[in-house]
């Protein structure tokens, strides 16, 4: 067991973790933050991307050991955050979702390219889309909704 | 879809991580982002003893020019070259490589020495940086060496690379002003491991043309008869490229044969016209 100390959702935490946990696991079976899902486990669908020192990273490829002094912040943490709540409202009016599950991936890619790529157009915003996938919607929601959000902060 | 159980240990500095990787005899391997390691762990293709992380070590973060070289930090991230946050030597190039890397969540965290010591042979950088004529910088319990990209990679996941060795940076020749270059991927999806990836690298001034060809079944493999072609100015139809290919003795099944000439003339194509 190793000792870590991190910041999750800027609550300070401290841990002692088996260094092959993941993140995703730590995030969900120790501190409770079940928002955080798991699909491939090996990098590839999404479900698990979260926030790491304020970029959108692979929680299920990034053990926790290796996030000692690192702040995360995980789906439950942008609860306050404007570009968020911008995403919510667009993903329902949109239907963004169906079944929910690559949702909280979804959205912490889309606020990355509301954030990095104010600019962006529908190619960008689905080449993008590439590392989140989901089996529900076709996309077209999720597309249009990033979309909305995008037009609404360009005003 | 767990790693098998391993030790840890967190490196203060490159000869401790050397230290570390070199004290027990068991499988040990240094950590940098893990964007390739974590998923061979999790899917048990790798199970090492012990793990010894080096992703934040300051020697692995810098970048410096010394010469005609950009010597950039094995633990430089995908996305900070993809951001232009190290200086852009190759016209450009190393930034379009880069932000074709997997996905923006794997950049952030993926490291250019890690997937040049991991040695995927459908990655980018092995090919990429093979065609600029990158040197490979290791450190290792018998010092500090360097070594040709083309002499380090030995085959799909095999580098030359001791069990205690670490890649400390990569050494990239600048390219001159009006140096040429193409770089042309087939995925199935933006991100995916490539199908095939022809790289070219047409620098004159220099004297350095290359020809690469990446994805295959081992190490990226130089094609000399189509940087000959290049040198003359001549275009390269993909026919020109099987044929290439063939009479140096890489063929490949149907598929790959037609992908791989066809990547490789649209790379080609791409460079003259740039």
């Amino acid at each position: 067991m190793t000792e870590i100390s991190l910041t999750i959702n800027g609550e300070p935490v401290t841990a002692s973790v088996e260094p092959r946990t993941s993140l995703a696991d730590f995030v969900r079976d120790s501190q409770r933050l079940t928002g955080t899902h798991l699909g491939c486990e090996h990098g590839v669908c999404g479900a698990c991307t979260l926030e790491i020192d304020g970029e959108p990273m692979r929680s299920c490829i990034t053990y926790a050991v290796s996030c000692d002094g690192a702040s995360i912040t995980t789906i439950e943490g942008f609860d306050d955050d404007d570009v968020m709540e911008d995403l919510r409202q667009a993903f329902t009016e949109n239907h963004g979702l169906q079944c929910g599950y690559c949702t909280p991936g979804m959205l912490v890619t889309a606020r990355d390219i509301v954030r990095r790529l104010p600019d962006a157009d529908e190619k960008r915003v689905r080449l993008e889309l590439s590392g989140n996938l989901c089996r529900c919607t076709g996309y077209v929601g999720i597309v249009r909704a990033i979309l909305a959000v995008l037009e609404k902060r360009r005003g | 879809m767990k790693p098998a159980k391993f030790d840890y240990a967190r490196a203060g500095d490159v000869a401790d991580a050397i230290r570390l990787l070199g004290s027990t005899d068991g499988f040990n391997k240094p950590l940098g982002g893990g964007m390739s390691l974590g998923p061979m762990m999790n899917l048990r293709l790798a199970q090492p003893d012990l793990v010894v992380e080096v992703r934040k070590l300051d020697a692995l973060k810098a970048v410096t020019e010394e010469g005609g070289y950009l010597v950039v930090g094995a633990g430089i991230t995908h996305a900070e070259i993809e951001d232009g946050k190290i200086p852009d030597t190759a016209n450009g190039m190393m930034r379009f490589v880069a932000g074709q890397i997997a996905y923006r969540a794997v950049r952030n965290r993926g490291t250019v020495g890690g997937s040049i010591a991991h040695a995927d042979p459908a990655a980018d950088w092995p090919t990429a940086l093979r065609a600029l004529g990158a040197e490979v910088a290791i450190d290792g319990p018998d010092g500090a060496r360097v070594v040709p990209l083309s002499e380090f990679q030995l085959a799909a996941f095999t580098v030359a690379l001791e069990p205690a060795d670490i890649v400390t940076a990569l050494r990239i020749p600048k390219l001159s002003p009006g140096a040429k270059w193409g770089y042309y991927k087939i995925c199935r999806k933006p991100g995916e491991f490539a199908d095939s990836i022809g790289a070219v690298v047409h620098d004159p001034e220099r004297g350095r043309t290359n020809v690469v060809l990446g994805a295959t079944d081992g190490a990226p493999l130089d094609v000399p008869a189509l940087a000959e072609a290049v040198r003359a100015g001549t275009a390269v139809e993909i026919d020109d490229a099987k044929a290439a290919l063939a009479a140096q003795g890489a063929v490949f099944d149907d598929y790959g044969n037609q992908i791989h000439a066809v990547a490789l003339s649209r790379a080609i194509k791409g460079a003259l016209a740039s």
